[in-house]
């Protein structure tokens, strides 16, 4: 029983922050390039149009989610399955939504990249 | 361009070891008020502003791998300033992900065409191809 809510858990974190992630680069790419913006608006217009950009909360917000429910899956399972299996099927998860929802072009090269640091970084914190 | 993109991943490797001793700290004094997770907090947001900059010009699937190398990073000081043991399966962790990130390293940074507002035609790819080709 242990297991399934482990699991659940880390299965929340994971889309909670594969949604944060997408959320946040959606809004970042609506703000445009910030060093050209700087340039143009000065830098505290370009905080207050990130966070006037509705995307970008909604990312943060699903971001304080995931850092949550992280806090609650780790008193329900061990952390060195926790983390290593959260961090790697995020990687996992946003090449796929990054392909979906922000019609990246994930070309061969990219999904090796995402497996290789989704093994490498389930090895270095398990 | 290749400099600012050097220097940027730098500093996300720098702010992301800030990042995860603050996730340590929590994790062991949670709530008590001292320094460190003072300064874990300002390198927090140093690393959130410095995301958030390179995701604004580049594509998600660019700069998370490139965000990794913060845990490649955070080994090596483990294993050279607090002379930790780093395992032989730890060793190879940090060999797949030099290796993930040098994979997307060597493609462009941007396929995706910046400026829209959820674009909905599905053949995008072709349209983005063209678009990273001119960068």
């Amino acid at each position: 029983m242990n297991h399934v809510y482990t699991w659940g858990g880390i299965l929340i974190i994971v889309i909670a922050s594969v949604v944060g992630d997408i959320l946040l680069a959606r809004a970042m790419k609506q703000v445009g390039d910030v060093h050209a913006q700087w340039r143009r608006v000065g830098l505290w217009n370009v905080i207050g149009r990130v966070l006037a950009n509705s995307n970008f909360l909604l990312g943060v917000t699903a971001m304080a989610v995931a850092f949550f429910s992280l806090l609650f899956a780790l008193s329900w399972g061990d952390v060195s399955l926790v983390a290593p299996a959260a961090a790697s099927l995020t990687f996992i998860g946003n090449a796929f939504a990054a392909k979906i929802f922000l019609h990246e072009k994930v070309d061969r090269r990219r999904w090796i990249a995402a497996l290789l640091v989704a093994g490498g970084v389930a090895l270095l914190a398990g | 361009m290749f400099a600012a993109a050097g220097d940027s991943m730098l500093s996300h490797g720098m702010k992301q070891t800030g990042n995860i001793s603050l996730h340590h700290l929590q994790g062991v004094i949670l709530a008590v008020l001292n320094p460190w997770v003072a300064v874990g907090i300002v390198l927090l947001l140093a690393f959130f502003a410095a995301y958030m900059n390179a995701l604004s010009w580049a594509d998600l699937t660019y700069v998370l791998p490139a965000t990794s190398l913060g845990y490649v990073l955070l080994a090596l000081v483990a294993k050279f300033l607090l002379h930790e043991q780093v395992s032989p399966l730890r060793w190879i962790g940090i060999a797949l992900i030099s290796g993930g990130v040098g994979f997307v390293a060597g493609g462009p940074a941007l396929t995706s065409h910046a400026h829209h507002d959820a674009a909905r035609e599905p053949e995008s790819a072709s349209v983005a191809a063209s678009a990273g080709a001119e960068r």
